[in-house]
């Protein structure tokens, strides 16, 4: 009776050891990052959750998610409010510094046609670098002051940066470097991540609630949310870009926002950017 | 039956005011030296806060608030609010050591 007790428990324990040992290695999957596997499981989510729209359809925010909204659009596409921005933009663009240099000299293919490509991942820097974050290094690297990176001059900037992409999909690289993967993993971990005295995480709207009503407003999906930055917000009475975006979302749920261009921000930019490879980019674009 | 009970609410009742004008005085006694201990309790969880890259806003009004009270003078107010900064504070830093692993739950597989 007693070796059969022994028996018993031994075997208990070798099943217990065999569950545990077969439990870790998926565990330990999981916290590997899989850009390639995110990203088609995170579009898979969205095109399931909302069945009627194709993929390309998610770029226009909630104006994708809502009929009325949709309406309203594209009457406001007649004369959209980011016009007087885009020319601003170009006219800038065009002009040179004062050194007679100019932004399409920092730009592969002159700046234009290139916004798809951004954020990249500089490994000589071994950081994630925005198009924000490259145009005023451009800017520094010329002479010229940087600026603001929430709105006016950047804003405009990249209004009319996106617009010479327009049509163009996502396409987002993460080189063969830890750094790279590292930098894509903890934008994720950003993405997730509840702060806030809200106890909010960006997936707590834009995952959780697409489509659904926050007090007056119908919540972006993720997917494609940065596909039409920048944009006009009737909210802000102006432009704002993804600096402005992050920032601002942060405040909404009671958190100190971080600096705009902090790596933590660099790194969602990355993220969000990457799981949206294939979509369109639309902006600059125009939210209610 | 009836009495018994009507005894007991006069004994709870004569309990609340006590409690109540126990904690009045004890707020009452509030003085500079302890709005700056408070303060300074609620100002380093914050700091702790910020080194998580996890601060609330509302932290810092609150904090706001008690140095606008300590200013005119009202170290009750002063102190509730920073200990009402520092409890703030103290989740903030709860909520991000936490979310260090718990953010996997919501994740999209």
């Amino acid at each position: 009776m007693n070796v059969r007790s022994a028996i018993h428990v031994t075997s208990a324990a070798v099943a217990l050891a065999a569950l545990w040992f077969g439990a870790v290695p998926p565990a330990l999957a999981a916290d590997t990052p899989d850009p390639v596997a995110d990203a088609k499981a995170f579009q898979k989510f969205f095109t399931q959750k909302f069945p009627k729209l194709k993929p390309e359809d998610f770029v226009n925010g909630p104006y994708s998610m809502n009929e009325d909204m949709h309406r309203q659009w594209e009457e406001k596409e007649q004369f959209p409010p980011y016009d007087f921005s885009l020319d601003l933009g170009k006219e800038m663009f065009e002009k040179p510094f004062r050194n007679g240099k100019s932004y399409a000299d920092c730009f592969p293919n002159k700046g234009i046609g290139i916004r798809q490509n951004y954020p990249t991942f500089d490994e000589k820097e071994g950081k994630v670098v925005t198009l924000e974050l490259a145009l005023n290094r451009c800017r520094e690297a010329n002479g010229e002051a940087p600026f603001s990176y929430v709105k006016d001059e950047m804003a405009a900037l990249t209004a009319y940066m996106a617009f010479t992409s327009r049509g163009k999909p996502f396409d987002i690289k993460i080189p063969d470097d830890p750094r790279a993967l590292q930098a894509y993993q903890n934008g994720k971990r950003y993405f997730y991540t509840r702060r806030g005295q809200l106890n909010f995480s960006c997936a707590s709207c834009h995952v959780q609630n697409p489509g659904e009503r926050i007090r007056a407003e119908v919540l972006a999906p993720a997917l494609g949310i940065l596909n039409a930055m920048p944009i006009y917000r009737s909210e802000w009475g102006g432009m704002g870009t993804v600096s402005r975006r992050f920032t601002t979302c942060n405040s909404q749920i009671r958190g100190v926002p971080l600096e705009p261009q902090a790596d933590e921000y660099r790194d969602l930019e990355y993220y969000l950017s990457y799981v949206s490879n294939g979509l369109p980019i639309s902006g600059p674009g125009a939210r209610p | 039956m009836s009495r018994t009970r009507g005894a007991n609410v006069r004994k709870s009742a004569l309990a609340v005011m006590l409690l109540i004008a126990g904690a009045t005085s004890a707020l009452a006694a509030s003085t500079e030296a302890d709005f700056k201990a408070a303060f300074s309790a609620a100002e380093a969880a914050d700091k702790q806060a910020a080194g998580l890259r996890n601060q609330w806003t509302t932290t810092a009004s609150t904090l706001a608030e008690a140095k606008k009270a300590a200013d005119r003078g009202d170290f009750d107010a002063a102190v509730a609010a920073s200990k009402e900064a520092e409890a703030m504070a103290r989740a903030s830093i709860f909520q991000a050591t936490s979310e260090q692993q718990a953010w996997k739950a919501l994740e999209i597989h």
